[in-house]
């Protein structure tokens, strides 16, 4: 069965429609990219799939059941500037938050939960940061701790929103080795990402968005020059720029 | 028990439960939404009065929690619909508490209700105001509801715990892992409401917002973890109380001014001398960095 199954959703803010009628099957096991220009949606999808967004039409289900009794399936990672990083608080216990879900209303954190927290902490090399204030941490370091929180909720389907905004080099490399092990494990990964010379390194599936699907597929096959077009307008110069840089050499 | 023993408890008591509700409240930046709801709880007091024909405790508590979560709900649909979340609180915030005030003038003229009163409250006269509660005799009313308030504060403190955080500090995660946003929200908006018109006799409306306030948002900067924010602002608030009491008694001045006052001054205490957000330790920290370059 598909990780997620989205039939003819369409999410609308006042009259204007944010995202219309999109249709997809999400094949499991697979690192997913969702690109297109800003305002085109691309947070909207994942957040009316996790039902934080009201939808006005269509349906999504997760391994054939609606959201709302698949949560403990689904690891999220909100965008890092969601968040009130001078919270009052530490990087371990930001992690075990995604511990919440599991743990339940009315029952405390146990320790189990915290090693189970530390061990996700190690696994994006910030253990030695557990109790380090969070407003302390880096832009990297917040989002290790955030995709740390989303280990913690121990998940089969991810959905990750810009995970690699203002992170250095060395976050990045480890996010992108993070994702493959999960997928290597048979999890499947949702990513909104925005830096298009990478797409073709990072995701096996790529969906174009603008309001409407534009394509969705083995990234071999969508990400083209014509639908890159069709999901960027005019504003697509920069990358045609990119390429005629890298065809010089050649000539 | 000595005239200045109730006053003590009752400020003390005040300080405690609008410390630990105000660590939320400037957490979650609802600081502005806790001076509506502090100040149209005269509505629900009046219209609680109007109705029963009573001063009692209880309705008064009725009516103010839901005039309080009205306010609540009437900012949030203005602000649904477009108003600017600042706008939606001036709005909601002076229309209702004006309605307060024209019933009060209207209809309530001769009883222990009045303008002058809802808003500075009068602390000094609540030793003599008892009340004869579950057959004990003898304790002020204030300190019965405010007793109860803190009780029925920390219960719920305790057992949301780790859902007020969340939904404090990622209320989308909150959302996704199918926690109740929005009832956590209204509960807290409930408990402010409680709170609020506990100690609407001891400091009236204008000076609960500072008691609320200010020693949250002084143990915001004196610590790193929220367990510890809501004990140091609980601790804040108490010293405000009896700095404020026994200032006001020295210099004969308005002892639930003189406290709010004192919330104030230990807020600014801690402002210049926080060791980490404190305006000296950020100075020396960029000399430092200044002459390490």
């Amino acid at each position: 069965m598909n990780p997620i199954t989205a039939k003819n959703v369409t999410v609308a803010y006042q009259r204007k429609p944010v995202l219309q009628s999109i249709d997809f099957e999400a094949p499991e096991g697979k690192l997913i990219g969702i690109i297109g220009p800003n305002g085109a949606g691309k947070s909207t999808l994942l957040k009316s799939i996790l039902d934080l967004v009201p939808k006005a039409s269509g349906e999504v289900n997760i391994y054939g059941k609606p959201y709302r009794k698949q949560r403990q399936k689904v690891g999220y990672v909100p965008q890092r500037g969601s968040v009130d990083w001078d919270f009052p608080t530490n990087a371990l216990d930001v992690v075990l938050m995604g511990r919440y879900g599991q743990i339940g209303m009315f029952r405390r954190v146990k320790k189990k939960d915290r090693r189970e927290a530390m061990s996700c902490l190690e696994k994006v090399g910030m253990d030695q940061y557990a109790n380090r204030q969070i407003s302390q941490l880096s832009g990297g370091q917040q989002q290790r701790v955030f995709l740390a929180r989303a280990l913690a909720q121990n998940a089969q389907v991810y959905f990750m929103d810009e995970p690699f905004v203002g992170v250095d080099a060395a976050t990045e490399r480890a996010i992108i080795q993070l994702l493959s092990e999960l997928k290597d494990q048979g999890k499947t990964v949702l990513v909104v990402h925005h830096d298009l010379h990478t797409v073709r390194d990072y995701f096996d599936w790529t969906m174009l968005l603008n309001v409407r699907k534009i394509a969705f597929g083995p990234t071999t096959e969508t990400f083209k020059k014509d639908l890159l077009q069709k999901t960027y307008g005019g504003k697509l110069t920069l990358l045609d720029q990119e390429e005629e840089q890298e065809v010089t050499p050649l000539a | 028990m000595s005239y200045t023993f109730w006053i003590l408890l009752t400020a003390s008591l005040v300080g405690v439960s609008c410390g630990i509700i105000g660590v939320l409240l400037i957490l979650r930046k609802l600081a502005m939404l806790s001076d509506a709801i502090s100040h149209t709880v005269l509505l629900g007091i009046i219209s609680a009065f109007l109705i029963t024909q009573s001063l009692d405790g209880w309705t008064m508590f009725i009516g103010a929690a839901i005039v309080g979560l009205l306010t609540t709900v009437f900012v949030q649909m203005l602000h649904s619909a477009g108003v600017q979340s600042d706008a939606a609180i001036g709005i909601v915030f002076t229309f209702l508490f004006a309605i307060g005030v024209i019933l009060v003038s209207m209809y309530a003229g001769n009883v222990h209700i009045d303008v002058e009163h809802s808003i500075m409250g009068d602390i000094a006269f609540i030793p003599w105001e008892t009340v004869n509660w579950f057959g004990i005799e003898g304790i002020p009313q204030a300190v019965w509801m405010l007793g109860i308030v803190l009780v029925i504060d920390v219960i719920l403190l305790f057992l949301f715990y780790k859902e007020f955080k969340v939904s404090t500090f990622d209320p989308e995660l909150a959302a996704a892992i199918g926690l109740p946003v929005g009832v956590l929200h209204y509960l807290l908006m409930g408990m402010t409401s409680l709170t609020a018109v506990a100690s609407f006799d001891a400091v009236g409306a204008i000076l609960v917002v500072a008691m609320l306030i200010a020693p949250g948002a002084t143990a915001y900067l004196l610590t790193e973890r929220l367990s510890m924010m809501f004990v140091l602002s609980a601790v804040f608030g108490v010293l405000a109380a009896f700095s404020g009491y026994y200032i006001a008694a020295w210099l004969d001045a308005s002892i639930a001014g003189m406290m709010a006052t004192m919330a104030g001054v230990i807020f600014l205490l801690a402002f210049v001398f926080s060791p980490t957000h404190g305006l000296i330790a950020k100075r020396l920290l960029q000399n430092r960095i200044k002459y390490e370059v």
